[in-house]
């Protein structure tokens, strides 16, 4: 859909998109530090999308139910779409962009490519930034606790297996 | 969402000089967000009380412990203290919603998360609760998941929480600061029934801030369990649960606590069901009974009366497992 064809479908009434005042946010994004001014309403999720052009972390459900935007804030995984960049002020953020070493992919990225972890992709990076936060929390070592821990992740391909494979992979538990 | 001026507070002081009229407090941000998102809520200012020093997990005298409002529910879920001394705590929080909300969901914030009733969320439904007087769209509309303890004729939303079911068991108590000084309030008095009034939810007053939640000391907590039950393994909210715990000694039950979350207007503790296990052995017919009682008072609508049964059968697999344990 054109800019234009979605000012046409707009409804008249819409509140006008201001806020009385700004946020002026500090953010490190994947080690570079940033600075945003910006309507307080928006969500770490559309900045890092609309604002810093950071497209790898997606936008699945905006309210929490599926886990596609999921970035790590402090080093803790998190939902972007529900944390308000305003509050994100000073913290550091990782998202997909930030996981691989120039050329040399994140053991996590690598793992899903070899165990077949995705389909059409949409969910893939909430999965992998889930699974390398999942490296660092106590979880459990079968193949069903590392499901639940990845329960807050929804695949609609149903990647699941190559899922849980490439997480089990990458801590050793297989193969 | 609807415009808001936002205010990041340095400390507890000027968190509350901040929250005027109107205002909201944001702690991890997953259910307001939500809600702003939704218009359900719209509050005009929004402050940011993530720089609060409430982010600790204290011994306290006895062997209660006491959790700060800003502790996350992962942090909480995993505390050895948490885990040794309340297992049944531990267990509830790391039953709800996923680990990245747990990573953002505080204690405050989960004791003040509203319903998940579908048209509490849908501005363009009739719901008491989101606007007193329009009425319930739930009574004669979709009510598979809502309430049949508690209820009244003008709301049957259910409370979602987990934790506060193991806090109702643990019989908890939540700290608050407001203007007029501080006070302790028992969690079990801190969710209100929706009577003629489903708007008002809780004992909060106006400006109140949350600073922490005290769970005094149960020896035979240690003998606890938090069954859930929902409509997939994992990521759902309930449509049942029991936070339980056994005081069992010599092959009889000198105490006992219950609480069922799923089927309630509130984190419910059902004291009823307690006392007919009090001087019975562990077995099934004792927890059959028990059951029994606490669900004599449910009162089904069209689509939720198979969470009667349900509800029992999750307190006897939680009264089993505790039972159970070494
Ligand atoms: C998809 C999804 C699934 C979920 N599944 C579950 C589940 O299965 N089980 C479950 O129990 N929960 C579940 N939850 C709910 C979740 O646990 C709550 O949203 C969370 O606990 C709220 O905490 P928060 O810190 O994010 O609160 P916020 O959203 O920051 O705040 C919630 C409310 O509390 C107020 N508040 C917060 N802190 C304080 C304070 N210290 N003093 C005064 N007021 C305060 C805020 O102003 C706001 O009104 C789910 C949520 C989502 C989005
Ligand atoms: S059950 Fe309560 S929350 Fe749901 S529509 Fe009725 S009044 Fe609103
Ligand atoms: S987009 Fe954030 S959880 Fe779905
Ligand atoms: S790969 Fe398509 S949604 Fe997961």
């Amino acid at each position: 859909m054109s800019p234009t064809e979605l000012d046409t479908q707009a409804p008249p009434f819409a509140e006008p998109h201001v806020a009385d005042q700004t946020a002026d946010v500090a953010l490190i994004v994947n080690g570079r530090a940033l600075r945003l001014v910006i309507d307080p309403r928006v969500t770490l999720l559309d900045a890092l999308r609309e604002h810093l052009q950071l497209t790898g972390t997606k936008k699945g459900c905006d309210h929490g139910q599926c886990g596609a935007c999921t970035v790590h804030v402090g080093g803790r995984r998190v939902l972007s779409c529900l944390t308000l960049a305003a509050a994100a002020q000073g913290q550091s953020i990782t998202t997909i962009e930030g996981l691989a070493e120039s050329d040399r992919l994140h053991p996590m990225q690598q793992a899903f490519i070899d165990c077949d972890g995705f389909q059409c992709g949409y969910c893939t990076a909430g999965q992998i930034m889930s699974a390398v936060a999942l490296l660092q929390e106590p979880c459990g070592p079968d193949d069903d606790d590392v499901r639940e821990s990845m329960s807050g992740n929804i695949c609609r391909c149903g990647a699941y297996p190559g899922i849980v494979a490439a997480v089990q992979a990458v801590r050793g538990r297989r193969r | 969402m609807d415009p808001f001026r936002f205010v990041a507070a340095a400390d507890e002081h000027a968190a509350r000089a901040a929250a005027s009229a109107g205002a909201r407090y944001l702690a991890g941000g997953t259910t307001l967000v939500d809600l702003m998102k939704l218009h359900v809520e719209r509050p005009r200012t929004v402050v940011d009380i993530n720089a609060l020093p409430l982010t600790e997990i204290a011994e306290t005298p006895g062997g209660g412990v006491r959790v700060g409002a800003l502790v996350r529910n992962s942090d909480m879920a995993h505390h050895p203290l948490i885990r040794a001394r309340f297992p049944l705590l531990s267990q509830a929080l790391l039953a709800g919603a996923s680990p990245q909300i747990r990573n953002m969901a505080t204690t405050g914030g989960n004791l003040l998360q509203r319903t998940r009733c579908y048209y509490f969320r849908d501005t363009s439904a009739a719901c008491n609760k989101r606007e007193p007087g329009s009425g319930c769209s739930a009574l004669d509309g979709c009510n598979r998941i809502h309430a049949v303890l508690g209820t009244s004729d003008h709301c049957i939303a259910t409370h979602p929480s987990d934790m506060c079911v193991a806090l109702a068991a643990l019989d908890a108590f939540v700290l608050l600061s407001g203007p007029r000084g501080s006070r302790v309030v028992p969690l079990v008095e801190f969710h209100l029934m929706p009577g003629d009034h489903p708007e008002r939810e809780t004992a909060i007053e106006p400006g109140e801030l949350i600073t922490a939640v005290d769970v005094p000391p149960l020896g035979f907590a240690t003998r606890s369990a938090y069954v859930k039950v929902r409509d997939r393994a994992s990521y759902a909210f309930a449509l049942a649960s029991a936070a339980v715990a056994l005081d069992l000694r010599g092959g009889e039950i000198r105490d006992a606590r219950i609480a069922l979350g799923g089927v309630a207007t509130k984190p419910w503790r059902a004291r009823e069901a307690e006392r007919t296990l009090v001087g019975r052995p562990p077995d099934a017919a004792s927890f059959r009974a028990a059951a029994d009682a606490a669900l004599a008072g449910a009162r089904p609508r069209a689509h939720n009366g198979f969470k009667i049964e349900l509800a029992k059968r999750t307190i006897v697999r939680a009264l089993t497992r505790a039972g159970a344990m070494a």
